[in-house]
């Protein structure tokens, strides 16, 4: 599906903006995570959008994902682990 | 700098003492994966990261030992965008991205740009301790 395109002729400042806006729609395309394979082909700008979303969501979980592992790793420094004390020397300066 | 900021802010948490409970302490690096993001250079200027950062100082200053922080959903009356032929997804993206409800549409979509490469900048960082630091 091609992008939307208005109906009326407008002023030529907004057919710029419509190119940028479509230059920039690409550009978030070019971010999701199955770029590679959809290089080609063209996606409408409410399906990149609506991706973008999914996108921004799954990265959101893993932030608190990593956050809640690291919490735990942190708290395993109490070991005398090889690797507790690489961190604990990495981390406190 | 977001991988410094993080860092630092990461070697924080683990000095403290008494050693928090797993669920603050995890609320904690959650909220320092955000600051770093606000904070590293080339995202300060974005609008994003102001309205995040906004949002960190407002969570900060709630109830301390809160687990979740409510997000308060409000309900936009009056169209905010310009463009009456716009997506109507771009309702969705502008909640996910931090002030996106102010912005006009060209905008948001180069802020949402930023913001992903941020976010997932942050996630590469936090699974690269964890992978460095795990058995």
């Amino acid at each position: 599906m091609s992008s939307r395109r208005s109906h009326s002729r407008h002023s030529n400042a907004s057919r710029i903006t419509e190119e940028e806006i479509n230059e920039l729609v690409s550009k978030l395309q070019m971010m999701l995570p199955d770029a590679p394979i959809r290089r080609n082909s063209r996606v409408s700008a409410r399906k990149v959008l609506q991706e973008t979303c999914s996108y921004i969501r799954s990265l959101h979980q893993e932030v608190d994902d990593l956050s809640e592992k690291l919490s735990e790793l942190l708290a395993s420094t109490d070991t005398d682990s090889a690797e507790a004390a690489i961190l604990r020397s990495l981390l406190m300066q | 700098m977001q991988a410094l900021h993080f860092l630092q802010a990461l070697a924080r948490i683990a000095r403290a003492a008494p050693k928090p409970a797993h669920s603050a302490r995890t609320r904690q690096i959650r909220h320092a994966a955000y600051a770093s993001m606000a904070h590293s250079s080339r995202s300060s200027r974005r609008t994003w990261s102001r309205a995040l950062l906004h949002r960190l100082r407002q969570r900060q200053q709630q109830r301390p030992g809160r687990l979740l922080t409510v997000r308060r959903r409000v309900r936009i009356v009056t169209p905010i965008t310009s463009r009456p032929e716009e997506p109507a997804r771009a309702e969705t993206l502008r909640q996910l991205v931090p002030g996106g409800r102010g912005m006009e549409y060209c905008n948001l979509l180069e802020e949402t740009a930023d913001y992903v490469q941020c976010l997932r900048a942050q996630v590469q960082l936090m699974q690269t301790l964890l992978d460095a630091f795990s058995s």
